[in-house]
């Protein structure tokens, strides 16, 4: 349904997207996860004819994004991380300009209208401006503009973004309705959670890549075991506690204070590295053993944990 | 293309009914434009180079294009406001002609001037002024097509600087030439040579030496067609240079 073949983008000698390729089929709820700036957004800009790749080539919905833009418009909807709203327009006004601008029959238009309001919990606020809503209203507005047409395809960057939990969670079940109906949605988040529980499959996107590839659950299969952590005292014994940690486990990392590894059983480690690491002079502040994350499968595939690459960013 | 632009054009009309100072703001501008400069060069008309003998009857043509020019410069304010809500995106994703974003906001804007005009029209005349069914008509034609130059202008520079800062900037520094270096505010003869040589390749001095003329009483209404010709031209090459500038800014972003 939509297929995207080494896109590539460039602000200026910034490389957003670095031939990024996905291939997502019908049907179901796509997501491209990632850290702030990893070219997720750009990726839907160009996927909804928004923005032009530098290079590369993408189809949504059997057409070329660059020659046919205008049936790729048809065909898809789109949530944007900025609210799409008319803020000075009601609700209503703002449904009925944009089933105009897909050319929807008034008849049509109308019970259109009526049935998203509904759906949404909106009907009593149809007829305010939409500046008077709270976020998560202008949110669910936001989605029921972007259902007007009936798309085939629906692009959801980053839609619970700043709401409140609550707001999250009508969200999150309301998109989970969508793909009953047969839609194919594709989703940004950088919420580990959402992927996980929304996502049928997923794309782990780092600087402009995709870097995994697969169902939640078999991206933290592949990781084989439990995911050990443990904050030191003191940074600097994380030369010496490295090795300690290599001689009981894999793929150990270091971030700040904490050290983490990978082990085959969790709870059975826990006493043998903390006794190697009492012996060579090591004082741990905590220690903690999880099931495999999807912060796991980021580590994995990027070399830094999820946080730090947010962080990275925010700096 | 048309029922996208009568769309987006009727939900700005609509927004901009629901902000009454606004409202209040756009029908107090023109007259304080017609009284101040009224008052400031009263005695102007006493200067060698002037016909008439009532500056009142030469100001309003130069009035109305000078609210046309000072108005329509920040039309693509509108646009920059659009892309920080995300609602140009988002219309940017529909099947939406293009041109229709660029026609509706000359629309919108025409449609503040007409009224704009009329209330310079009707402040004018208990100020003495007098005017023909001919001039009323051909100058509510060069300011309608002047908003188009000037919104589509403004509208370009929206789509390709993105900033609020530097559209200001530019459309000021746009605005002041264009308005003086043309005969607005003084007659023909009565400014150093050289302005009366850019003046005539001003689109500005075409709208208000149409207007002052068609006002005359017996008008040349073949240099008058002319102006008008030329204004239609470069409104609608503007236009289509606005329209473009959707593939650039579909490159950048």
């Amino acid at each position: 349904m939509i297929t995207a073949d080494r896109l590539v983008k460039d602000y200026g000698k910034v490389r957003a997207l670095d031939e990024l390729t996905l291939d997502i089929p019908p049907g179901i709820v796509f997501g491209l996860l990632g850290p702030n700036g990893a070219g997720k957004s750009t990726t839907i800009k160009i996927l909804t004819t928004l923005s032009a790749p530098t290079s590369g080539s993408a189809v949504v919905a059997g057409h070329d994004v660059m020659k046919n833009p205008d049936k790729v418009r048809t065909a898809i909807g789109c949530v944007t991380q900025k609210p799409g709203i008319d803020p000075a327009a009601t609700g209503r006004e703002n449904l009925r300009l944009q089933a105009a601008l897909y050319g929807m029959r008034t008849s049509d238009r109308n019970t259109r209208i009526t049935h998203l309001l509904g759906r949404f919990g909106l009907d009593a606020a149809a007829d305010r401006p939409a500046r008077t809503y709270s976020g998560g209203m202008q949110r669910k507005l936001d989605i029921a503009m972007g259902l007007i047409h009936r798309p085939t395809v629906l692009f959801l960057d980053e839609p619970t973004t700043g709401l409140d939990p609550e707001a999250r969670a009508e969200t999150w079940a309301e998109i989970g309705r969508l793909t009953d109906e047969g839609m194919t949605i594709l989703l940004t988040t950088h919420y580990l959670e959402e992927a996980d529980r929304l996502a049928a499959r997923l794309a782990i996107v780092d600087r402009g890549r995709v870097v995994a590839l697969g169902t939640p659950d078999s991206l933290k299969s592949e990781l084989q075991g439990d995911a050990i952590h443990v904050d030191l005292a003191d940074p600097a014994a994380a030369t010496e506690a490295v090795p300690i940690l290599k001689t009981h486990g894999r793929e150990v990392t270091v971030s700040g204070r904490t050290v983490r590894a990978r082990v085959h059983d969790g709870a059975a480690a826990v006493p043998a590295v903390l006794a190697a690491l009492d012996a060579a002079g090591v004082t741990v502040a905590s220690v903690a053993v999880s099931r495999p994350s999807l912060d796991d499968v980021y580590l994995r595939h990027t070399g830094r944990s999820f946080a730090d690459a947010s962080g990275e960013v925010a700096a | 293309m048309i029922t996208h632009t009568f769309h987006l054009a009727a939900q700005s009309v609509r927004a901009l009914l629901r902000q009454p100072f606004f409202v209040l703001i756009s029908l107090v501008q023109p007259m304080i434009w017609l009284l101040l400069f009224g008052e400031l060069f009263k005695r102007v008309v006493e200067l060698p180079g002037f016909a008439t003998t009532s500056y009142i009857d030469f100001l309003i043509p130069g009035i109305v294009v000078m609210n046309v020019l000072f108005g329509a410069n920040w039309a693509g304010m509108t646009f920059i406001e659009m892309m920080q809500q995300g609602s140009l995106d988002r219309m940017l994703t529909t099947p939406l002609r293009r041109g229709a974003l660029i026609l509706s906001s000359l629309v919108y804007n025409s449609i503040t001037t007409v009224v704009q005009t009329t209330i310079i029209f009707l402040v004018g005349w208990p100020l003495g002024a007098r005017f023909t069914l001919g001039g009323v008509l051909v100058t509510y034609a060069a300011a309608i097509l002047l908003t188009g130059a000037i919104c589509s202008i403004s509208n370009a520079y929206a789509l390709v600087l993105r900033s609020r800062e530097a559209l200001i900037g530019l459309s000021v520094m746009l605005a002041l030439p264009l308005a003086f270096l043309s005969t607005a505010l003084l007659a023909q003869d009565a400014v150093p040579g050289w302005i009366r040589t850019v003046a005539r390749y001003n689109p500005i001095d075409w709208a208000v030496t149409a207007s002052r003329e068609a006002m005359a009483a017996a008008p040349d209404w073949a240099g008058v067609g002319g102006r008008l010709g030329l204004l239609v031209l470069v409104t609608a090459a503007l236009a289509a240079v606005a329209t473009r500038t959707f593939d650039s800014y579909r490159r950048s972003i």
